[in-house]
């Protein structure tokens, strides 16, 4: 196998496919989103229960390839007990990971992505759950999708 | 003359390493990869005849027009149409379908019926949706059987009713390889006193298609799905529907008269070809009707329709795979697949890694795909210049992805 391959297929990203965390419906959820991969057809809905402001509880699902999976799953980790502020910006040091493979410091788990971005067609796999999930925070109906401008 | 052979060395781009191993091409599906023969058929005419067609009296556009026109005879004889004008030159598939859609449908009325099978590409779908919005017709479907894919006829009578004005269908499905009984469709709608449009993107390339046994009143093809360029495809209609048909697109090269309030418009195919046509593709999609005949559409029928046997026949002899459309005969040259562990895509990008080209996804699907529950399959799609050997790479790493994620 290669080495491209397997940064892509990180042990990190191989376990959270396989044993996805908060996954399924949150009953409590008070927030809703759901993203779409026109492409290919992938779908991710999360759900977040937000108090005061933060995210006290998360979950997601959907269908997808190992990327779009492990990286919701991942995302719903890294997510609770932030506010909106926080999400936005880790989500933005994770676009950082997968479009360039340079990690800032300090930023954990999601570092496993980096092998993302020697595989381009795989950057909207990644990012699918976070549409969502931001998507969810801004209270927005509409589903989001890879295709919108924001990536 | 090409020969079965040499055929892999009539096509250039198969002679590449990819992530350094040979080249394993298995997306003929999406588009077929062309021959020397069909590029130099190309070139040759951007070289030495190039001008526009139809509107010149200089020496370059009547050999222009003279090669156009030739191609669309060409294009007649390919598919056994009775005459060259009922040979329209589109963009391709989805083109003609669409032109079909808003010319033809435009006379549909609420109440009317547009009747369509679940098996259809997108662009057998969305255009007969967008009309059905337009003029109030409704949309029907013939169901497909489920994994096996095969259109279940047993309902046919309850659908094809009276209010049925278009049956259209595909000919071989590019997700499930089912290859459908046109003729007897065609037949059944014309009870009806339905129109028959065939989407033959699958077929025309790969099986000998005759529309006169057929028996259909309209039918679209790619030139790209069949070794000649994009961009490039045609839809046949009987003269007669077509001669009735309003334009599509207006511009140059459709009118007969224009005025500033009223035009009047050419017969068929200028009637529905508005504007600069793709005449050099049409010249490379001439060339690769020479090319297929030359090496036998009967022969390559049987060439594709053994390795989807094949293939076929070792996929499902792997652990947890999950393989669509029917088993044995009635199958054109592909086969798709889920693993139950690994998500299309990933099986996608892993074969890349060892040199395969495979397309992983709903292929322009989505409805069948759904039922089928279902967010994708990974589809292999086999040419005249694929080969058993390939086929068994395409295992082998199959069986390693499945080991990797197991
Ligand atoms: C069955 C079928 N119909 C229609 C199309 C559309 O063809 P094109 O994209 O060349 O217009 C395809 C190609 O993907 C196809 O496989």
């Amino acid at each position: 196998m290669s080495a491209d391959l397997t940064e892509l297929y990180q042990q990190v990203i191989l376990d959270h496919n396989k044993r996805p965390r908060n996954r399924g419906r949150l009953p409590t959820a008070n927030r809703v989103a759901h993203g779409d991969n026109p492409t290919c057809g992938d779908q991710c809905s999360v759900y977040l229960r937000l108090e005061n402001g933060k995210i006290a509880d998360i979950s997601f699902d959907g269908s997808g390839c190992a990327i779009s999976q492990a990286s919701s799953s991942l995302m719903t980790t890294q997510l609770k007990g932030k506010d909106a502020a926080e999400a936005a910006s880790l989500y933005q040091q994770f676009h950082q990971i997968v479009t360039t493979g340079e990690a800032p410091e300090a930023i954990s788990d999601l570092a496993a992505f980096a092998g993302v971005h020697t595989f381009p067609a795989r950057i909207k796999c990644a990012t699918l759950g976070w549409h969502a999930a931001l998507n969810a925070l801004k209270g927005d109906p509409i589903p989001a999708t890879t295709e919108s401008r924001l990536d | 003359m090409p020969s079965w052979n040499t055929v892999r060395d009539d096509f250039p781009a198969l002679h590449q390493q990819v992530n350094g191993h040979p080249l394993v091409y298995l997306d003929n599906g999406a588009t077929t990869q062309r021959p020397q023969v069909v590029i130099d058929a190309v070139s040759r005419f951007y070289a030495h005849d190039n001008a526009n067609v139809h509107r010149g009296l200089h020496a370059l556009s009547m050999r222009a027009t003279a090669a156009y026109e030739g191609a669309r005879a060409r294009v007649a004889r390919f598919i056994n149409a009775a005459a060259p004008e009922e040979i329209i030159f589109t963009r391709g598939t989805t083109e003609s379908l669409n032109l079909v859609a808003a010319s033809w449908g435009s006379r549909l009325q609420p109440g009317d019926v547009i009747l369509l099978t679940e098996m259809e590409h997108h662009s057998n779908l969305v255009p007969w949706q967008l009309v059905a919005a337009r003029t109030g017709a409704k949309l029907r479907y013939v169901p497909v059987t489920g994994d096996e894919g095969k259109l279940d006829l047993s309902v046919l009578d309850q659908l094809l009713t009276p209010e049925v004005k278009v049956f259209a269908f595909t000919h071989i499905s590019n997700t499930l390889g089912t290859i459908n009984p046109v003729a007897e469709l065609c037949a059944r709608a014309r009870q009806v006193g339905a129109i028959s449009v065939v989407d033959a993107a699958q077929s025309v390339g790969h099986m000998p298609v005759d529309v006169r046994a057929i028996g259909c009143d309209f039918l679209a093809f790619s030139g790209h799905k069949m070794a000649a360029g994009t961009g490039i495809g045609a839809l046949y209609g009987r003269r007669e529907l077509l001669d009735a048909m309003p334009p599509w697109q207006g511009g140059g090269g459709m009118i007969a008269h224009v005025g500033f309030f009223e035009s009047r418009w050419k017969p068929s195919p200028e009637r529905f070809e508005a504007g600069t046509p793709n005449f050099g593709d049409a010249v490379g999609l001439a060339a690769a009707c020479d090319y297929l005949d030359a090496l036998g559409r009967a022969q390559l029928r049987r060439h594709d329709g053994e390795l989807a046997r094949l293939a076929y026949q070792k996929l499902s002899a792997l652990p947890n795979i999950r393989l669509l459309g029917p088993a044995e005969e009635e199958r054109g040259g592909l086969v798709s697949f889920a693993l139950s562990d690994v998500h299309a895509h990933d099986v996608v990008t892993f074969a890349d890694e060892d040199g395969i080209a495979l397309r992983g996804g709903h292929h322009c699907n989505q409805p069948l795909m759904h039922k089928l529950g279902l967010t994708g399959t990974v589809r292999a799609s086999f040419y005249l210049y694929n080969t058993a050997e390939e086929i068994d790479v395409l295992i082998a790493s199959i069986r390693r992805i499945q080991k990797f994620f197991g």
